[in-house]
């Protein structure tokens, strides 16, 4: 067998072992697990500074500053102040490069407000938006699901008669949603469980092929 | 203690344990049960969009996901840039996370080889596809590339000029291309849809982890026009290009933990309701 074959098998050997070391703690936290966990959590950090420096530092900071384009310098101390929040005598310096920060992030206030309520009402509201040949009825089904599930979230008036019913109705469409998210989430684990139950049967195979 | 209280108490890792064993052995005898997968108009418009398009245009796939999503969003990543090669659609490939770049990278050069000896094609760099690569603060990125990509990708992810690239030639920004599909399990999601739809009005489609999947139904027809959610999207997109692969290899397994889950949560509640009469009865 040759080196690369060998090493390839050390080190998916490796991972499989992560992968039962992680697994393990669905019975107890032990240190299996925790020699994982670090190690996910080490290798990331590591992973993320060095491509920071990489693709951001050098290219946006660095390289520009050597080619003489010195207003780079006004980014650059920017970024020197964010670390000044470690020193209780100087933190407040701090305060300038995140004021400029979330500054720029007001750009997504208009856009928020577009999306995700302008554009929500005018299709909520949209009965042509819908399923086959149902469309209309299930507009409407969709505005009495938001307008019911909006008034169990009105607190301001006691949940009692007519409107104690129709935020009763608003309870089942959010269980709705729940239980929507909830299929979804299942579905979502047991993929990655797959995953990985796919993985250690090519491990496995691969053990084999060795050993054979 | 009676028999309902202990149902309701049973010790979680029993359930872990049948889940386990389920799972695994619906995986082991896959080919043993046949899942009738159904395609939805969400994932279907998705596969439409690419299907209409001609070959040579150009469209920008964003693979905002790291090894930790991998087995959920790989399959659907999978699909959509066979179609592409299959079709002669071009694809500019970016990640926006951090641990994914690498990811990606070998993801274009695996699925473009299988391309090449599934359809007899010859998948190009430069020409087929390009992989410009990752930078941090997706929501500037995502903007910056509405006014030039070359702004946060002067180079792609080899150092190469991005006006090297033959796929690059008149690519400006979101304008020059027919579209975005950001494959995502994060953030990123929202970012696309308020940076880059509603900013810039871009055709969007969404390709999500299970989790997400509901969250982002109500933009379906204003700010998205097509959804592949979780490995059961993923499954209907290779139904949909005529390859079944990882997504629709899972399916029986999906199916029987979900029929597991099912039954633990009917056990439970059983077990609540009898053992709070016993308790009333006083029994």
């Amino acid at each position: 067998m040759e080196d690369s074959h060998l090493v390839e098998l050390l080190w998916t050997t490796f991972a499989a072992f992560l992968t039962f070391a992680t697994f393990s703690f669905l019975y107890k936290d032990n240190p299996f697990y925790k020699f994982a966990e670090h190690l996910v959590v080490g290798v990331g950090a590591g992973y993320f500074v060095v491509l920071l420096v990489l693709t951001s530092l050098k290219p946006k900071l660095w390289d520009p500053l050597l080619a003489g384009q010195w207003w780079y310098i006004i980014p650059g101390l920017l970024g020197v102040l964010m670390w000044m929040r470690f020193s209780k005598k100087v933190s407040w310096l701090s305060r300038y490069p995140i004021a400029f920060y979330i500054g720029t992030s007001g750009v997504a206030i208009p856009l928020y407000m577009y999306n995700s309520i302008n554009r929500q009402i005018s299709s909520t509201l949209d009965l042509s938006v819908g399923f086959g040949s149902l469309t209309a009825f299930w507009g409407i089904i969709i505005v009495i699901g938001v307008l019911t599930g909006l008034m169990y979230f009105f607190f301001s008036k006691e949940h009692k008669g007519a409107f104690g019913g129709l935020a009763k109705i608003g309870i089942y469409v959010l269980m709705l949603g729940f239980g929507a998210s909830f299929g979804y989430t299942v579905m979502a684990r047991i993929s990655l469980f797959v995953q990985r139950i796919a993985f250690l049967e090519s491990w496995g195979r691969m053990i084999g092929n060795f050993f054979s | 203690m009676n028999i309902f209280e202990k149902m309701v108490g049973l010790d979680r890792r029993w359930v872990f344990l049948f889940l386990f064993v389920v799972v695994t052995g619906a995986y082991f005898f896959r080919n043993s049960f046949s899942v009738n997968v159904t395609t939805t108009r969400e994932v279907r418009s998705i596969y439409d969009f690419v299907e209409n398009l001609d070959p040579g245009s150009k469209i920008l796939i964003s693979f905002d996901y790291d090894p930790s999503s991998l087995a959920e969003l790989h399959p659907m990543s999978r699909a959509i840039l066979m179609q592409c090669f299959r079709k002669g659609v071009r694809v500019i490939g970016v990640t926006l996370s951090q641990y994914g770049a690498g990811m990606v990278e070998e993801a274009f050069r695996k699925f473009g080889s299988e391309a090449d000896s599934l359809y007899n094609t010859h998948v190009e760099y430069g020409k087929d596809y390009c992989f410009i690569g990752y930078r941090p603060y997706p929501g500037f990125v995502i903007l910056g590339m509405g006014e030039n990509f070359r702004i946060f990708f002067p180079r792609d992810y080899y150092d190469t000029p991005l006006d090297d690239l033959p796929i690059m030639q008149g690519v400006r920004n979101y304008d020059d291309i027919e579209g975005v599909i950001a494959i995502t399990s994060g953030t990123t999601a929202d970012m696309w849809v308020i940076y880059g739809n509603a900013r810039y009005n871009m055709p969007l489609a969404l390709g999500v982890t299970g989790v997400m999947a509901t969250d982002y139904y109500p933009y379906l027809g204003n700010a998205i026009f097509g959804l592949i959610g979780g490995w059961k999207g993923a499954a209907e997109y290779e139904k949909l290009i005529g390859e079944k692969d990882a997504a629709t290899a899972g399916m029986p397994a999906q199916v029987a933990a979900h029929l597991t889950i099912v039954l633990f949560i009917l056990i439970g509640n059983i077990g609540f309701l009898l053992s709070r009469r016993s308790k009333k009865t006083g029994n």
